[in-house]
């Protein structure tokens, strides 16, 4: 499928090495059972139904912003906009249905369609204006929010009736969780399916071999850029339901951990590998040490401690994982 | 032939040199002692605020150029964006424009200290608002009491509960002087009400999306809670969102600083309360101060400014 994981089983092989084979390309996976288990034994209140889908709902907006970060890091990018543009989609999309009365539906739109635009825009920088990802984004990340405060002028707006739907739960089921599978299954289509997903993993693996075998890499890059751009109009219209606002500092710092989440769920840095899975894993993971700490009330001094431990653990296995298979 | 071009040019570039610096040399004198003609930045006073992203402080500046347009004075408002190097560029900025006066409103106080002993060095007097400075000389304060309003919260939160049950408490960024000043007021006035019990207190760093999952994370492991206090409105408006219909019924939450949006949930009865600075009155009384200051006066050294509860008896005042 990729060309990450998957490595041939040596003949032979019992069942506790099996198992210890597993645990390595899963390591962000095993980590959650493991929390999940040691929070449970440390307060029943974590393991119950209506916490579970707490945390599936707190996880959505940074999973969602994962989603479309993995694209970027699968090759070899990186997207520090994410957290700005999703403010900016949020807020214009409030604008537009406080001042312009634009119909609820087409604040949607507008929403997303901005997201894509900035993305976009950060895209054709890179590919096509040689800008080194960290830089483009970087000023797209300043450029959004500048916007974000031009349109709010500092103060939160309220949010059109369609796009609360996003904060809501239609039927009993959590919108935020909903949106956050679609994107999931979207992510993992694109990556695993399509000839657009094969060839960020040849770009991210390595730009000139991909470039010599004819793929475009500059057009791919665009996509990249304006998927992520995307996802996080996506991610900001939730996180706006979910408050029935668009705040001028939303998603401020979500960049990161939307990095973290694609980090921990086993990609790579320097390109080349990367899951919608693993993604999800870690997003969920980042949520859950947030909400058992919370429920532990553990200080937020430790709090911060505690993800950054995890991150460079996650990092650390990752790292180890490849040396013995190598 | 060749050596007479650049003499020449370099003469015509002095003589305008010195034009420019005379020009400006002569509008600083001006300005200073006139005091308010404008010019070469003599009669400006340059309010540096910590950021305009936040109502509090937009509402901080609004007031402050109410002020000064009533008052006759010219005032300049530089954003700091919540960054003290920034924030430094710009009351160093402050010193070679040679303003009349510098009302700050520091990022963070430990910071400000360097720029407004440099200030103090440049003999342009410094007013504080909101926020105190560590070190450096101020001539004048104006602050609203925070410690009294965390109190203030105590009470009303306590009256709304019946004087008994479980509450929760939504800290500010860790650290900030109005999340310790506001808690240690709460803290403090709460522990007098001998039946009330904070189960918890977790921060949500004054942001509402972190309000919304800090509230419903805390709810999930206690609840049997009555009363939720928060250090600032948009914390308060999303643990109101994670009480969803419970809110304002069974759940009385009290917020801080009166923000628009935090006045329209009291109106609606989603907020119990929330403790209004007036944010307006402090920028306009830092713009009086340094009216005082400019015309060569004497200012008062500490101006605080009252908090209010505001319920939905007295709402509509400050709608």
């Amino acid at each position: 499928m990729t060309a990450t994981a998957q490595t041939t089983s040596p003949t032979r092989r019992s069942t506790l090495s099996k198992v210890g084979h597993w645990a390595m390309n899963n390591g962000a996976l095993v980590g959650l059972i493991l929390l999940c288990i040691g929070l449970f034994i440390a307060t029943p209140a974590f393991l119950t139904i209506p916490n579970i889908i707490n945390i599936g709902i707190q996880a959505a907006v940074v999973a969602i912003l994962a989603f479309g970060m993995t694209f970027v890091i699968v090759t070899a990018g990186i997207d520090l906009s994410v957290g700005s543009v999703a403010a900016l989609g949020a807020m214009v999309s409030a604008y537009s249905f406080a001042s312009l009365n634009l119909p609820g539906i087409l604040t949607v739109v507008v929403g997303l369609g901005v997201g894509m635009l900035a993305g976009s825009i950060s895209g054709l920088a890179i590919a096509y204006g040689k800008l080194p990802a960290f830089i483009a984004t970087l000023a797209m990340m300043s450029i959004a929010r500048g916007l974000t405060l031009v349109v709010s002028n500092g103060t939160p707006i309220d949010t059109s009736d369609t796009v609360n739907i996003f904060g809501s739960r239609v039927a009993g089921i959590p919108v935020p969780i909903f949106a956050m599978a679609l994107a999931g299954v979207v992510c993992w289509f694109i990556l695993s399916r399509t000839v657009l997903g094969r060839s960020m993993y040849a770009v991210g693996g390595n730009i000139e071999a991909a470039r010599l075998s004819g793929i475009p890499v500059k057009r791919v890059l665009v996509w990249v850029y304006a998927l992520s751009g995307l996802f996080a109009g996506l991610a900001g219209l939730v996180l706006a339901g979910r408050l029935r606002s668009a705040g001028p500092q939303a998603g401020s710092g979500y960049e990161l951990d939307a990095i973290a989440a694609v980090v921990i769920g086993g990609a790579s840095l320097a390109g080349g590998s990367g899951r919608a899975t693993g993604t999800l894993i870690g997003a969920i993971l980042l949520a859950v040490i947030r909400n058992g700490l919370n429920i532990l009330n553990v200080s937020s001094f430790w709090q911060q401690v505690v993800i950054g431990c995890v991150i460079a653990l996650a990092v650390g296995f990752d790292v180890f994982r490849r040396k013995t298979d190598s | 032939m060749s050596p007479v071009n650049p003499t020449r040019r370099q003469t015509l570039g002095l003589t305008a040199v010195l034009a420019g610096a005379l020009s400006l040399a002569a509008c600083n004198r001006g300005g200073g002692e006139a005091g308010g003609e404008g010019g070469g930045g003599g009669g400006t006073v340059m309010l540096s605020v910590s950021t305009q992203t936040n109502p509090f402080f937009v509402q901080l500046v609004d007031g402050a150029r109410k002020a000064a347009d009533e008052l006759g004075l010219t005032l300049e408002v530089q954003d700091a964006s919540d960054d003290a190097s920034t924030q430094a560029n710009h009351l160093q900025n402050a010193i070679t424009q040679g303003v009349a006066c510098v009302i700050v409103n520091p990022t963070d106080s430990d910071a400000v200290s360097a720029s407004i002993e440099a200030l103090n060095a440049a003999e342009i007097p410094v007013i504080a608002v909101d926020r105190n400075a560590t070190s450096g000389e101020l001539v004048s304060y104006i602050a609203s009491d925070n410690v009294a309003g965390g109190a203030q919260a105590a009470q009303a939160l306590a009256e709304a509960i019946g004087d008994t049950g479980q509450i929760l408490v939504l800290q500010g960024v860790p650290g900030a002087s109005a999340t310790r000043d506001r808690g240690q007021g709460f803290t403090e006035e709460i522990a007098k009400h001998g039946d009330i019990e904070v189960v918890a207190e977790q921060t949500a760093n004054f942001d509402r999306a972190e309000g919304l999952n800090v509230a419903t994370n805390l709810l999930q492991a206690n609840p049997d809670v009555v009363g939720i206090f928060a250090h600032n409105d948009e914390m308060a408006l999303g643990a109101i969102e994670a009480l969803g219909p419970r809110a304002g019924s069974e759940v009385f939450v009290v917020g801080f600083d009166g923000t628009g949006d935090g006045l329209a949930a009291v109106e609606a009865g989603t907020m119990h309360a929330t403790i209004a600075q007036q944010p307006g009155e402090l920028g306009a009384q830092a713009v009086e101060q340094a009216q005082t200051v400019v015309e060569g006066g004497s200012p008062e050294a500490e101006v605080q400014v009252d908090v209010v509860v505001v319920t939905a008896e007295n709402v509509s005042e400050y709608l």
